[in-house]
C-alpha cells in the first residue's frame, strides 16, 4: 500500500471514530426511548432488548407534542427570519461602509454572547410581563432573534467582506441601487453563506432551552419545555425522557441531515472559493 | 459626442491629498491615457471621474455640465475594471444585459443589444455561459460586452489587459483600438505598459504623487518632455542622466562639457550661464557605439534580445544603458566608446524643468488616426 493510502485510511478510521464518540449519546438515547423503565435503567446496561413504544405512548398522553412542537418551528424560523432581516442590512454596512468604530462595535456585540443570561432575566422577565409577552410566540421570538444577532451579523460580515467591491461598484455603474444590489448581487452571492447562518439560527433557537423555561408556561412553550416536563419531582424516569428528547430533536435532525450539503458548504464559502 | 473636463480637482482620503489639483481637458472621441507610478493617483482620478469617489473640491463636467452631484450611473459612462469585476452568478448574455435589466428595457430589446455587443466582440458562442468557464481574455471581452451595452458616452479603463498573457495583450490592444473607431466614443484609459500608452493614446496625462506632470501627443513626451520626471518615465529603457557643466549658453544653444569634448545642445539656453550645472538626458537608442565617442563606459551587463542588443555601462559612479542593434560583438569588461547626435539630447535644470528645444519635432503633431489604415482614411 502506498503511503497516501495509508494516510487516506488511518483519517478515515480517524473520522469515523470521532464520529461515533460524538454521536453514541444520542444514539443511546434513541435506544433508550424503547426500552422498559426497568431496562432503562439496568447494569449492566442491555444492549439487545425486545423494543417497546410504551414510553412514546406514555409521552403522547401526557402532553401534546404536535403544539410544543409546531412552537418550536415558529418560533426558531420566525426569531431566524427577523434575525436575518435586522442583521443583513447591519453586515451589509459595516463590511462596506467601514468607520472606524466597525471593528468596536463587532467585538462589542460578540461581547455581550458571554454575559450570562441569568443575569438579565430579572429585567427582561419584568419587561415581558409588563408588555404582555410572557409566554407568547412573539416574546420567544423576539428574545431569540437578539440572542443569536451577535452571531449572525458576524457570520453575514465575514460572508459579505469576501465579495470583491468591484462587482459591487460595477452593479453600481450599471445602475443598481443598493437595494437592488443587495438583492441582485450580494445576495445570490452570498446565498451559501446566508443559508448556513440561517440553519445555525435555527438549530441554535431550537435547542435554547433557559429563556424557554423562564418566559413560558404552555401557550408558547417549545420542545425544550416539552422535555423539561417529564423530569418530575418523583424521580426521572429514564426510557420516558428519552422517548421525549428523541421526539424534540428528531425534527431538527432530520432537517439538519437534509441541509448538511448546504451547511458544509457554507461554513467553508470563504476558505475554498 | 461628450467632453470632460476636470477642474482643479481634489481627492482627500481622511487627510491625505491623493489628488491634489488636477485640470484637465478631453475632447470628443479622443483617446486619452494616464499614466505614472504605482500610486501616483490614477484608478482615484479614473475612479472620482465614474462617480465612485466624491469629489473633496473642484469640478467634474461632462459636455460643460457640472456632474460632481451626479451618481455613477447616471452620468453616461461605463468603466472596464482590471479585475473584470464580471457578475460570477449570472450567464453572460445577463452580465452584459444587468444595466439594461435595472433600467426595465423589454426582455426582446434587451436581448438584441445585448447581441449586437456580442457580435463585434465575437462572444455570440459564449453567451449562456458562466463567467467562470470563460478563458481570461474572454472574460476581459464580456467585461468589454458589458460597457458597450449600455452605449456609453465616455468609456473608462483601468488597467484592462494587465491580467492576461503577452500574446493576448497585443491581440486585445489592437481590438481595443479597432473598437475605438468603430464605436466613436471618448475612452480614458490607465496602464502600466508603455507600448499600449504610445500606441493607442491620442494624449497622454502624465501623473505623478496626484498632480498633472505633462500632458501631450505620445510623440511630443517622448520628443519634448517637459521635466526630467516625464523624461525618464516615458521612454524604455529608461533615458541616460549625467550632470554636466556648461561651457556657454545663449537663446541659440547650450555648449556642456562632456569627458571628451564638448557638445552642443539646440536647445534654448536663456537663463543659464557658463559654469551652471545641467543634468544632459540621452535615451538608450540615442547612443551609438562610436570608437571616436566623447564618452566612454566599461560593458557590466548584455542583454541579447535578437534583433536589438541592451548594453549596460559604468563610467565611474555614472551608468548607462545604450540600444544597440542584434550584432553587437562586445563582451562584458569591454571598454567602448560612444557618442550621440546632439539634436537628440535634452538639458535639465537644477530643479528638473527642461529647457526648450529649439526645433519642434516633426512627428509631434502626427495624428493618430494616420498610423492606421481605417475605412475613415481611406477616401480616395
Ligand atoms: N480608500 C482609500 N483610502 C485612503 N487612501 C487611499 C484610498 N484609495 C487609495 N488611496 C491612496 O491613494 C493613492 C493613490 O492610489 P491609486 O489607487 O489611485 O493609485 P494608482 O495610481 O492607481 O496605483 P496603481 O498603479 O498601483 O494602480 C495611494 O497612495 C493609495 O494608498
Ligand atoms: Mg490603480
Amino acid at each position: 500500500m502506498n503511503p497516501t493510502m495509508t494516510k487516506k485510511l488511518l483519517l478515515t478510521l480517524l473520522a469515523w471514530g470521532i464520529a461515533l464518540i460524538v454521536f453514541f449519546p444520542i444514539f443511546w438515547m434513541v435506544l433508550t426511548g424503547f426500552k422498559t423503565e426497568g431496562e432503562a435503567v439496568a447494569t449492566p446496561p442491555s444492549l439487545f432488548f425486545e423494543p417497546t413504544l410504551a414510553g412514546y405512548h406514555e409521552v403522547m398522553a401526557r402532553a401534546d407534542y404536535l403544539k410544543f412542537a409546531l412552537n418550536s418551528i415558529v418560533i426558531s424560523f420566525g426569531s431566524t427570519l427577523l434575525a436575518l432581516i435586522v442583521a443583513i442590512p447591519s453586515a451589509y454596512s459595516m463590511a462596506f461602509l467601514p468607520t472606524k468604530r466597525t471593528q468596536g462595535t463587532l467585538l462589542w456585540m460578540l461581547s455581550t454572547k458571554m454575559l450570562p443570561p441569568v443575569g438579565v432575566l430579572m429585567p427582561v422577565y419584568l419587561l415581558f410581563r409588563d408588555m404582555g409577552l410572557l409566554d407568547s410566540q412573539l416574546g420567544l421570538t423576539i428574545v431569540y432573534m437578539l440572542m443569536n444577532l451577535p452571531i449572525v451579523v458576524w457570520m453575514l460580515y465575514t460572508f459579505f467582506k469576501d465579495i470583491p467591491k468591484d462587482i459591487l461598484e460595477a452593479g453600481r455603474m450599471d445602475g443598481a441601487g443598493t437595494l437592488q444590489e443587495v438583492l441582485y448581487l450580494l445576495l445570490p452571492l452570498t446565498l451559501p453563506g446566508i443559508a448556513s447562518t440561517g440553519l445555525l439560527s435555527v438549530i441554535l433557537s431550537w435547542n435554547e432551552a433557559f429563556w424557554s423555561l423562564n418566559l413560558t408556561t404552555s401557550d408558547a412553550a417549545p420542545l425544550t419545555a416539552f422535555i423539561a416536563s417529564f423530569s418530575s419531582p418523583e424521580g426521572l424516569f429514564w426510557a420516558k425522557l428519552s422517548a421525549a428528547s428523541t421526539l424534540a430533536i428528531a425534527p431538527i435532525l432530520i432537517f439538519g441531515w437534509m441541509t448538511q450539503k448546504q451547511m458544509v458548504r457554507g461554513l467553508t464559502f470563504g476558505a475554498v472559493k | 459626442m461628450a467632453t470632460l473636463q476636470l477642474n482643479n480637482i481634489v481627492k482627500d482620503f481622511g487627510g491625505t491629498q491623493v489628488i491634489k489639483g488636477v485640470d484637465l481637458e478631453v475632447k470628443d472621441r479622443e483617446f486619452v491615457v494616464f499614466v505614472g507610478p504605482s500610486g501616483c493617483g490614477k484608478s482615484t482620478l479614473m475612479r472620482m471621474i465614474a462617480g465612485l469617489e466624491s469629489t473633496t473640491s473642484g469640478e467634474i463636467a461632462i459636455d460643460g455640465e457640472r456632474i460632481n452631484e451626479v451618481g455613477p450611473a447616471d452620468r453616461g459612462l461605463a468603466m472596464v475594471f482590471q479585475s473584470y469585476a464580471l457578475y460570477p452568478h449570472m450567464s453572460v448574455e445577463d452580465n452584459m444585459g444587468f444595466s439594461l435589466r435595472l433600467a426595465k428595457v423589454p426582455k426582446a430589446e434587451r436581448r438584441e443589444k445585448v447581441l449586437a455587443a456580442a457580435r463585434i466582440l465575437q462572444l455570440e458562442p459564449l453567451l449562456d455561459r458562466k463567467p467562470r468557464a470563460l478563458s481570461g481574455g474572454q472574460r476581459q471581452r464580456v467585461a468589454i460586452g458589458r460597457a458597450i451595452v449600455r452605449n456609453p458616452s465616455i468609456f473608462l479603463f483601468d488597467e484592462p489587459l494587465s491580467n492576461l498573457d503577452a500574446a493576448l495583450r497585443v491581440q486585445m490592444r489592437i481590438e481595443l483600438a479597432r473598437l475605438h473607431e468603430e464605436l466613436d466614443a471618448t475612452m480614458i484609459y490607465v496602464t502600466h505598459d508603455q507600448i499600449e500608452a504610445m500606441t493607442m493614446a491620442d494624449k497622454i496625462v502624465v501623473l505623478q504623487d496626484g498632480l498633472v506632470e505633462q500632458i501631450g501627443s505620445p510623440m511630443a513626451l517622448y520628443h519634448h518632455p517637459c521635466n526630467r520626471f516625464v523624461a525618464g518615465f516615458i521612454g524604455s529603457p529608461k533615458m541616460n542622466f549625467l550632470d554636466v557643466e556648461v561651457r556657454e549658453a545663449s537663446n541659440e544653444g547650450v555648449n556642456v562639457a562632456l569627458p571628451g569634448g564638448d557638445c552642443r545642445v539646440p536647445v534654448d539656453g536663456s537663463g543659464v550661464s557658463a559654469g551652471d550645472t545641467l543634468t544632459l538626458g540621452i535615451r538608450p537608442e540615442h547612443l551609438k557605439l562610436d570608437d571616436e565617442g566623447p564618452l566612454t563606459g566599461k560593458i557590466v551587463v548584455i542583454e541579447r534580445l535578437g534583433g536589438v542588443t541592451s548594453l549596460y555601462l559604468e563610467h565611474g559612479d555614472s551608468e548607462w544603458i545604450l540600444v544597440a542593434d542584434g550584432d553587437v560583438a562586445h563582451r562584458v569588461h569591454d571598454q567602448v566608446r560612444f557618442s550621440f547626435d546632439p539634436t537628440c539630447g535634452h538639458l535639465f535644470k537644477g530643479d528638473g524643468e527642461a529647457l526648450n528645444h529649439l526645433h519642434r519635432h516633426p512627428l509631434v503633431d502626427i495624428d493618430r488616426k494616420q498610423n492606421r489604415v481605417s475605412s475613415a482614411s481611406d477616401d480616395q
